[in-house]
């Protein structure tokens, strides 16, 4: 019994499955953390502008949605948090000083989030229409410099720098440089703008599905023309950085890169492989383009790509199929949404009103969907593709895990946890979306956030002040909600 | 060796940001555990009403003082956060479980309108309350009787199992239901229900005389559990023990003449906590763990420990200001939950005022 569970507690995967999970988990509550609020801002602003009341609804609503994403994302990052202890004992006892500076930056981002997020939130009666958006303008920028902070730790595993180790001893850091390590900038563009893609297009997608069984009214071409605006926006600038950051790999991390694009030996004229499967050395159910792999990387077909021959086999990533094929899933879809993004920005161009063809829609329920699948791809890619490293080149992941035995079950447990979280993250905006729909007024003030006062504490009753004149309400039976 | 001005800077914050989660979150806590003990869905209805009301606004707010606490130890003592993690893995764990049930319950609680869904919900809320406190006051029981080893080979279950350990978990319930309901009698009294007054000020009492008493026990423990611990807290630290029993009483004291001064009765009893935290602290100085890590050993580079107080005082500058625009605002009752009647009635006046709006297919005429 004591030597299965050593056995056991000596097996980095379940800490690595535990950790993956929670991460593969939390990244998709962040990515509303990061864009959500400029996604209701912009319909806000719209509504103010306009005097239009259908955007002012729709930003009110989403206003109401995010409060319960923002708390599960808080609950959810506190996992993260211990994880980073639990799991890894061994990164931190050594690197906490170094890695622990981006973290604790993060933590003022995430205090000026959870403080303006409640003003924003409950702002909307009595605070003026300008001041209440400007109220929300804190949440955009902490939301971006926070991720900024988070990828920033994440980068310095990758690229680590600004530090000093003797006698596996950290004996001087640099926090500048751990901050702004190698990876830093490519990282944090990438995440940025995966996180507008993936909020966007899934907002937009709900209001697809509107389109789609014919409630065509303006609430819900807003409700799909905003958020599908700022994520089409998005789309093109992470195809242009999906590029700039692969030859970035191809050269920081080139082993990483190797098991991307399956280069097995170095080599110049290297060919690109779309799909397939590697066992034992070969490519199977795959198309390769000669050549097209150096061109991607140097522009030349003589440029010499490095394979993952260059080191010893224990320190090549394991699951290389898994590494690549996650990789070309992520930029096919990437491809994918920046062509239905280019698609809709053509109609426009020349229509000058929304395409709503069923041809368009589909794929455009579907399309959040595919930005998470991406953007989780995309993690796969960077984590797996680090192994064995915890710290680049610098700390085996063996060497960090945590000697205690309870991994397997804190695993199961995470597991479990996470399934009601995904229940509760999903079912709470459906819920309230089917109470919209059914348009009571009286539910819809009795609603209730995790944040906020509520009612009976926020003083005056329905018979005090109304809104601030000049400011349009929005209607509150009005088009359905999806 | 003696540990460097910026390692005993950096350790003053952290339990600065200690006893700010003590006080802050503990009242959460607190508020769960009086949900949990104000009785069936009709009698406890008020009581729990009150609760979820004082606490809905600040929870979150009042979490992100936890996530400060593990990036502080992280980054300025690694060795002893590392330690702390293995060898407390599973208190640590439970700790986690009750905090993520927490928020779930929370974030679900206010969306359940099924009375059967809403006591499910409310269940998990108020146990969690219970169980998170008690596994977090199992580890600083386990760390201030110096049980967490250096380099643990794993999971050392003596570590907070011990008499004291447990002790503290104790104590940590009846502290946070103590806090919360002190601060309740504050709650119920500015919204004018004098009954809940009354219940929560017998409540404040009772948990007041539990807390003392848990205290005095553990206290009694410690010359054989923690000897360094008890030398300090009867030498140097005494002053602070005796300003939180001072404080105590005087709480006691004033919940028992019925005078509810807004100001005093929250800071004393606020006092009370704080000073038992910071007590803890001078009394293990110079050690994280008493006596087998110094804070000179356990301290990251000094380059890191400053790029710590650089943060603190950024965080002072930016965040402090933030709260305060937040608490001007909520006191000048400026943030509302959700649109009333009157809103929604000029939305429809609105609605109708702005032309090319399509209407409602399906139309429920609303109450009033």
């Amino acid at each position: 019994m004591g030597a299965v569970a050593h056995a056991l507690a000596a097996d980095p995967v379940p800490a690595r499955s535990q950790m993956g999970s929670s991460l593969g988990f939390h990244i998709i509550l962040a990515c509303f953390g990061i864009a959500f609020a400029a996604v209701t801002m912009t319909a806000e602003w719209i509504g103010i502008r306009r005097g239009d009341a259908a955007a002012l609804l729709l930003a009110r609503r989403w206003s109401k949605v995010m409060a319960v994403l923002v708390a599960v994302g808080a609950v959810s990052g506190t996992v993260l948090s211990y994880e980073m202890g639990l799991l890894w004992p061994g990164l931190m006892g050594r690197f906490g000083a170094a890695i622990g500076f981006p973290f604790s930056v993060e933590g003022i981002f995430f205090f000026l989030e959870a403080i303006f997020v409640g003003i924003y939130l409950y702002g909307w009666r009595r605070l003026s229409p300008w001041a209440h958006w400007w109220s929300g303008m804190p949440i955009v920028v902490a939301g971006v410099l926070g991720a900024l902070s988070v990828v920033a730790a994440n980068s310095w595993m990758n690229s680590p720098a600004g530090y000093t180790l003797s006698h596996g001893k950290v004996t001087s850091v640099d926090p500048v440089s751990v901050f702004f390590n190698a990876s830093t900038p490519y990282e944090t563009a990438h995440m940025v703008l995966a996180a507008y893609m993936v909020t966007g297009f899934l907002v937009a997608g709900v209001y697809a599905v509107g389109l789609l069984r014919g409630r065509r009214d303006r609430y819900h071409r807003l409700g799909f023309a905003v958020p599908f605006t700022l994520a089409g926006i998005a789309a093109p600038l992470q195809v242009m950085m999906g590029d700039i950051i692969a030859r970035f790999i191809a050269h920081n991390q080139p082993v990483k890169f190797a098991a991307m694009e399956y280069v097995s030996t170095t080599t110049r004229d290297a060919a690109e492989w779309v799909g397939g499967i590697l066992i034992s050395g070969h490519v199977y159910f795959g198309a390769a383009i000669p050549s097209f792999d150096s061109i991607l990387v140097g522009f030349s077909p003589h440029t010499r790509v490095i394979g993952w021959d260059s080191v010893a086999p224990a320190q090549r990533p394991p699951l290389v199929t898994l590494i690549h094929l996650s990789f070309d899933l992520m930029v096919g879809l990437g491809f994918f949404l920046f062509a239905l993004a280019a698609w809709q920005a053509w109609w426009w161009w020349f229509h000058r009103r929304l395409l709503v063809t069923p041809w368009f829609l589909v794929p455009s329920a579907l399309s959040g969907v595919a930005a998470v699948a991406a953007m989780e791809a995309g993690w796969v890619v960077t984590e797996v593709g680090r192994q064995p490293w915890i710290v680049y080149r610098v700390m085996l992941v063996s060497d960090a895990v945590t000697p205690s035995s309870g991994v397997p079950v804190t695993l199961g447990v995470i597991l479990a946890l996470y399934a009601i979280l995904t229940v509760v993250s999903i079912g709470v905006p459906m819920i309230m979306s089917r109470r919209w729909r059914r348009g009571a007024p009286a539910e819809e003030e009795t609603e209730q956030v995790p944040y906020g006062p509520s009612p009976a504490r926020a003083g005056p009753s329905p018979a005090g002040p109304p809104a601030p004149p000049g400011v349009p309400r929005a209607s509150p039976d009005g088009p359905d909600a999806p | 060796m003696n540990p460097s001005p910026e390692a005993i800077a950096v350790a003053a914050i952290l339990f600065a940001v200690l006893a700010a989660y003590a006080l802050f979150g503990g009242a959460d806590f607190g508020g769960g555990i009086w949900d949990l003990l104000a009785g069936g869905a009709e009698r406890g209805a008020a009581p729990r009403e009150l609760i979820e009301e004082s606490i809905t606004p600040v929870w979150e707010a009042n979490h992100v003082w936890l996530v400060f606490i593990l990036v502080l130890l992280w980054t300025a003592f690694p060795p002893a956060f590392a330690a702390i993690m293995t060898a407390l893995f599973v208190p640590l764990s439970l700790s986690l479980l009750g905090i993520v049930l927490r928020g779930v319950g929370f974030a679900f609680r206010h969306t359940a309108q099924r009375l059967r869904m809403r006591q499910l919900t409310g269940a998990l809320f108020a146990a969690s309350s219970l169980i998170t406190p008690f596994f977090m006051g199992t580890v600083v029981g386990a760390v201030a009787t110096g049980q967490v080893p250096v380099h643990p080979a794993g999971n050392v279950l003596a570590a907070w199992t011990s008499p004291t350990a447990v002790l503290t978990g104790f104590l940590f319930v009846a502290a946070c239901a103590y806090l919360s309901a002190v601060f309740l009698v504050l709650e119920a009294r500015q919204r004018g229900h004098q009954d809940l007054v009354r219940s929560f000020s017998l409540r404040a009492t009772a948990a007041g005389l539990l807390t003392g008493a848990l205290a005095g026990g553990t206290f009694a423990e410690l010359p054989d559990s923690a000897p360094y611990l008890y030398g300090r807290l009867t030498g140097i630290a005494l002053p602070l023990v005796a300003i939180s029993i001072a404080a105590g009483i005087a709480v006691l004291g004033m919940l028992w003449l019925r005078w509810y001064h807004p100001l005093f009765l929250r800071v004393t009893a606020a006092i009370a906590v704080a000073t038992v935290v910071w007590g803890w602290g001078l009394a293990q100085y110079p050690y994280l763990f008493p006596t087998s890590l110094s804070l000179a050993a356990g301290s990251a580079p000094t380059a890191a420990l400053v790029a710590e107080l650089v943060v603190a005082g950024l965080a002072v500058l930016l965040v402090a200001p933030g709260f305060a625009l937040l608490y001007f605002l909520q006191q000048r009752r400026m943030l509302t939950a959700a649109e009333t009647d009157a809103d929604l009635r000029l939305a429809a006046q609105l609605e109708q005022a702005v032309p090319g709006q399509p209407r409602p297919p399906r139309r429920r005429p609303g109450p009033g």
